[in-house]
Formats: structure tokens, C-alpha cells, sequence
């Protein structure tokens, strides 16, 4: 391990499918058609998502049913902007049709692209924060934990849907039309928001990885596997958990962020109970606590949602709920821990001792018990 | 003082469907500790057997004016969702045992099938069950004229919550019904046997739900969405009401409804909503186990 030779060979199995992937997925744009692409590009920025419910479901064991409504904050504060920046200095035509004479306060300094894009980050911030803190401080934990996200993102997207002057109601946010200057419909403008998307999931892989694998991120897996042990040892389990749900919270709130321009309209659908749910049914089917499984998931599910919904939207629905008790019933390691278990028992039979690198992510919660009991 | 005594009605009224809908979960979470997301799918089943009960028994049994098929229906969607959760608690959640979150996702899943299949069965669109012509109007107290629809489903809840005291208490199979979720290890070892209670306990929960679908019926049409628009609220009903407690539920259910109704009075309903909601996780800061926790030893 000390030679640099071995070094670099370490690097290059732990870093190298990650770089052909990210190769592959740049250069997607080359081969694929614009139609396929924007829709690559949206399954993306819900990998983004992902991520991090990864982090707070598969590393911190805290199941949030709110990831819909840090997707939709990220969503709609970005669309603000562009509905602003489309509109040309006129005032957005749901608010000339519910009567408004001039734009509400707390739109304005939305017009300005660096303030929107610091919403972006800051609000999901806020809001995680202190909900987080006030729910982990009085130890609410487990399911409570998400039946409390899951009412508030229930009461938020009411909320959007109540006060239609302000926010476009039941329609949300329609025809935007350009970014930065450039047209939406213009087709050079979607590859470049879809390599946008791609760098940006790059990086907060990269981000996400590298954070697991710090002290941080065995502290986190320390307060999933045995919170008490960890408050006795000095630790914070408050600050450990409210950063994570800090942190999957901006990353929701980006993957909204980069899906709005994308698709060019958000509405409080997309941000109510069930899709919230949905987002975690992606971090299943890849593999909870994998990291790469969230990204997997996320492409694999939606992929097949996009494929079959339209032609057999029946199917599909019972399909999806089958999903949902697959995925935790016969397989709780998901798609990429079933592939890592095979790959380690295939590497056993060849006489040489399985690579454990993985070890301490494994997950001990929940499913992952039975993971454990194959492993050992 | 007219318009405060209507929301105090209001908020009872409301406060009577809370407890309705969470009343089958006090048994699934509160006693059994399991997180079912199908239960809001189980309150649409309920509603679909009175449905189908209207249409097929009602003129046997003197046509829907009489209302003779309601108060069957009622014992139909208990039998029907109650075994429907038997054999739920039998073919998934007896393997999740002690995995709450898995539990969660996998009863949701059974909840998307039970919305497909109503769909597939009677369509996407809303139906309407006719209420019993005994049920239109109202009673006249003075004042304001309360809704007959409206009490009797407050007294159906002081039925129910009766039924359950007595059989919770007084009869041999809740006996054995405290005894396993008490201690699992000794009723077991006294022949209890526990996996039994387990399904029937679970097949009262959702029995109850199943009840509450029924009712539903009165107040609306009803949907294969009908459900998800309940489950939230019946979920923050217990945890503010505390497990394993029916007290906790009952109190929590009626502070939530007259809450919301007196809020929504002076302000908007997403803004009642919202403070109420905010009231919850204030209250739990103070008390984490909510309203009355059941001691641990």
C-alpha cells in the first residue's frame, strides 16, 4: 500500500468505474437525441436527489419523507427566478389573472440570479435545520421522525396550492422560457444544462463519498447502528443528525433547482406525499447506504417508469407497489449491494480472500440485518 | 358566541372523523408498533363494500331511502377490510417484525396495488353512496341546527370506542391481546399464542379502518385516492396521542379537531393546518412520548 504503484492501483479501483461512468454520461449528449436526453438529463438531477436520501436514510437510518418538499423549495425558488427573468420586467401571468397589481415583496429580490441561486442552497438549509434540530433534540426518532416530515411536506404543498396569487396554485410555475439569457427551447441550451446537471452530480458524489468515508460519516453510521453509544462517548447525536438532514436537504433542493429549467414548469405536485415516497423507493432498489446505488435507483426506476407508465400505466402502478415489497421482502440490499455480495462471493470461491472495503457502510439497521447475517 | 359554539361543534364533529380514521391505527401503531401506509388504502376499501353493498342489497332490504343495508354495510366493512388485513399481517408484516421503516415501505406498496386495483375495478372517477333519508337534516338545538350525518358519526365513535374498552378489558381474547403486547416471551410461554393475536390484532386495526371508510361515505364521494387524504392527520393523531394508549388517541384526535376548527375560524384552513401542525412539534418537545405514554418498566 505504500508504494505509489499501489497506490494508484487503489485509486483507479476505487475512483475508476466512477470516471468511466462520468466519461460515458458527458459525452451522452454525442449519441443520444435531444428527447432522450432531457430526460437522462431530469433522471439525473433526481440521482441528486438521491444522493442524499442516501446519506440520511442509508448512512443515518432516519427515513425523511420530506426530500419532495426540499426538491419542491429548491424547485420553486428557481423557477421564481426564471418566471421573473421570462417575463421581462412584466409581472408573472399568474398573478395578472389572480388580480395582482405589482409583484408581492418577497418576489423581487428573486430577479437578481445569484440571490435565487443562494435560495437555493440556504433555504432547504434553514428549514432542514431547524426542524431537524427541534425534532432530534426531543429524540423523535424512527418512524416518527417520518410521519413528521411527511406532514409537513403535506402542509406545504397545501399551502402552494392555497395562496394561488403568490404562487401559481394547483398549475405552479408555467412557461418559463429562458435561462440566463439563453432559450429554453434551444436545444444547445439543454445539452448545456444537461452537462451542467452531469458536473454537478460529479461533484456532489465525489462531496457525498468523500463525507462517508471522513470521521463525520463513521459518526453517522456509529449514531444509526447505536445512538445512545454514541451520545455516552461525548458525541452530538443532534448536531450529527440535523447536518445530515442539513446537507440531503440542499441536495434535494439542487436536483429541483436543475429539474425546473429542464422541464420548464413546476407545480405542487411534484412535491406532495406520494412522490416523496417515491424518491425513496429509488435509494432502495439501488442499495441503501452504496452511495452509487442511490444513482443507479434513481435512473433504473424512473427509466422504467418512463418506459412502461405511458403504454401500461396499470401495470406499472401494480408494478410499483410490487416494487416496494421487493425491494425491503427479497432484496433489502438493492441492486448494487445484491451485485457487491455475488461479486464477493465469486472473488471467495477463487481462493482468495473477499475484498471487505466496504465493511463499515454495510448497513446494520433494519434490512440490513439480513445482509449481515449472508455476509458473515 | 353562535358562530363559536357551530366551531365547537365543527371542531368535535371533526375531531369524531379523526378519531374514526385513527382509531384502527391505535391498534396497527399504537399496540403492535407497526407503521401501516396501507391503512388509508383499508378506510378505501371500506367505503368501496358500502358502495357495492348500496348497489346490490339495497332494494332487498327496502331500497336505499330505508338505510337497513347502512347499518349492515357498516358490519360488512369490518368483516371485508378485516380479513383483508389478516391476511395482510400473515403474508408481509409477520417478516418485518422490528423493522419499522421497511414496514413503512412495504405496506405503501400494498397501499398503490389496493388504489390500482379499485381503480381497475371501478374506475378512476369518484363515486357517491346515497345516505339513508334518516340521515339528511338536522337536529334544531336553539341556536344552531346540528347535522343528523354529524352525530351520528360522533356517537358511532362512542360506540366503537365502548366496544373496544369492553373487549380490551373485559373478554378473554383481550386479555390475551394486552398480555402479548405487554410481554411477548411470557404470554407465549403461558400458551398464549401470540402469532394468532398478532394477525387478529392487526385484523381489528384494519377492521376499524374499514369502519371509518363506511362513514366517510356520508360525508363525500369517495375515490380510489380517498385514503392518502386522511393518513397524514390520522398519523399525527397518534403520535400526538401517545402508543399504546386509547386515551392518548381519543384526546389527541379531539384537541386536533377543535384546534383546527377554531383556527380555521379566525383564519384559513391551510393556515389552521399548518399552526396545528407547528402546536405538534412544539408539544412534543415537551413531551416527547406525546399526551399519555404508556410507562415502560
Amino acid at each position: 500500500m505504500t508504494s505509489q504503484k499501489n497506490g494508484f492501483r487503489t485509486f483507479l479501483t476505487d475512483w475508476g468505474p466512477f470516471i468511466i461512468w462520468g466519461v460515458i454520461l458527458l459525452l451522452a449528449p454525442m449519441v443520444l437525441s435531444e428527447f432522450r436526453l432531457n430526460l437522462l438529463g431530469k433522471f439525473l438531477t433526481f440521482a441528486i436527489v438521491a444522493i442524499g436520501l442516501d446519506l440520511i436514510w442509508g448512512y443515518g437510518g432516519m427515513l425523511s419523507l420530506g426530500q419532495g418538499l426540499f426538491f419542491g423549495l429548491g424547485a420553486y425558488f428557481f423557477a421564481m427566478h426564471l418566471k421573473l427573468e421570462s417575463g421581462g420586467g412584466r409581472l408573472p401571468d399568474f398573478m395578472v389573472w389572480s388580480g395582482m397589481k405589482e409583484l408581492p415583496l418577497f418576489w423581487q429580490p428573486f430577479a437578481s440570479p445569484v440571490f435565487a441561486i443562494a435560495m437555493v442552497i440556504i433555504g432547504p438549509l434553514i428549514v432542514a435545520a431547524i426542524l431537524g434540530y427541534f425534532v432530534f433534540r426531543s429524540r423523535i426518532q424512527g418512524v416518527y421522525f417520518s410521519i413528521i416530515t411527511q406532514a409537513l411536506t403535506l402542509i406545504v404543498s397545501i399551502s402552494l396550492i392555497g395562496q394561488q396569487p403568490y404562487t401559481g396554485g394547483t398549475n405552479g410555475i408555467t412557461n418559463l422560457s429562458t435561462i440566463f439569457g439563453h432559450s429554453l427551447a434551444d436545444p444547445q441550451t439543454q445539452v448545456g444544462l444537461y452537462l451542467s446537471t452531469v458536473i454537478i452530480l460529479g461533484v456532489i458524489y465525489i462531496l457525498a463519498r468523500l463525507l462517508t468515508r471522513s470521521r463525520f460519516g463513521r459518526l453517522l453510521v456509529a449514531t444509526r447502528d447505536d445512538e445512545a453509544r454514541v451520545r455516552f462517548l461525548g458525541y452530538s447525536p443532534v448536531t450529527i443528525k440535523t447536518t445530515t438532514f442539513a446537507i440531503s436537504a440542499v441536495c434535494a433542493s439542487i436536483g429541483g433547482a436543475l429539474f425546473v429549467p429542464q422541464v420548464g414548469i413546476i407545480s405542487p405536485a411534484a412535491l406532495d406525499v406520494v412522490p416523496s415516497i417515491m424518491m425513496v423507493i429509488w435509494v432502495a432498489v439501488g442499495g441503501r447506504a452504496t452511495l452509487v446505488g442511490a444513482v443507479v435507483g434513481a435512473l433504473l426506476v424512473n427509466a422504467g417508469q418512463s418506459a412502461f407508465s405511458e403504454q401500461f400505466p396499470n401495470v406499472w402502478q401494480y408494478f410499483l407497489g410490487a416494487l416496494f415489497v421487493g425491494a425491503v421482502l427479497l432484496f433489502p440490499q438493492g441492486v448494487v449491494g445484491t451485485y457487491r455480495m455475488a461479486f464477493a462471493r465469486w472473488g471467495a470461491r477463487g481462493d482468495s480472500a473477499p475484498v471487505e472495503e466496504e465493511a463499515p457502510e454495510a448497513p446494520v439497521t433494519g434490512s440490513g440485518r439480513l445482509m449481515q447475517e449472508v455476509v458473515e | 358566541m353562535v358562530g363559536w359554539l357551530a366551531q365547537g361543534f365543527n371542531g368535535i364533529s371533526l375531531g369524531s372523523i379523526l378519531l374514526m380514521i385513527s382509531l384502527g391505527l391505535a391498534f396497527s401503531f399504537g399496540l403492535m408498533k407497526v407503521i401501516n401506509m396501507a391503512h388509508g388504502e383499508f378506510i378505501m376499501v371500506g367505503a368501496y363494500v358500502t358502495y357495492v353493498f348500496q348497489n346490490t342489497f339495497a332494494d332487498m332490504l327496502g331500497g336505499v331511502e330505508l338505510g337497513l343495508w347502512f347499518i349492515l354495510a357498516i358490519f360488512a366493512a369490518f368483516i371485508f377490510t378485516g380479513i383483508l388485513g389478516i391476511i395482510l399481517e400473515i403474508g408481509l408484516i409477520r417478516y418485518l417484525y422490528g423493522r419499522p421503516l421497511d414496514t413503512l415501505l412495504a405496506t405503501f406498496g400494498v397501499g398503490l396495488v389496493l388504489q390500482q386495483a379499485a381503480r381497475s375495478i371501478f374506475g378512476a372517477p369518484n363515486v357517491q353512496v346515497v345516505s339513508p333519508s334518516w340521515l339528511s337534516g338536522g337536529l334544531n338545538a336553539g341556536l344552531l341546527i346540528l347535522p343528523y350525518k354529524r352525530l351520528f358519526i360522533i356517537a358511532l365513535v362512542i360506540v366503537l370506542i365502548w366496544a373496544i374498552y369492553v373487549y380490551l378489558n373485559r373478554t378473554a381474547a383481550g386479555r390475551r391481546l394486552r398480555a402479548v403486547m405487554q410481554n411477548r416471551e411470557m404470554a407465549s410461554a403461558l400458551g398464549v399464542r401470540s402469532r394468532r393475536v398478532d394477525a387478529l390484532t392487526f385484523g381489528l386495526g384494519a377492521g376499524l379502518a374499514g369502519i371509518a371508510g363506511c362513514v366517510l361515505t356520508l360525508i363525500g364521494p369517495i375515490g380510489p385516492t380517498l385514503g392518502t387524504n386522511y393518513i397524514v392527520d390520522a398519523f399525527m393523531v397518534v403520535v400526538l396521542g401517545g402508543t399504546g394508549s386509547l386515551l392518548g388517541t381519543i384526546m389527541a384526535a379531539l384537541i386536533i379537531g377543535v384546534f383546527n376548527s377554531v383556527i380555521e375560524f379566525s383564519t384559513t384552513a391551510t393556515v389552521a393546518k399548518a399552526l396545528v401542525f407547528v402546536m405538534i412539534v412544539a408539544f412534543l418537545q415537551w413531551r416527547p412520548t406525546g399526551l399519555v405514554a404508556q410507562r415502560s418498566r
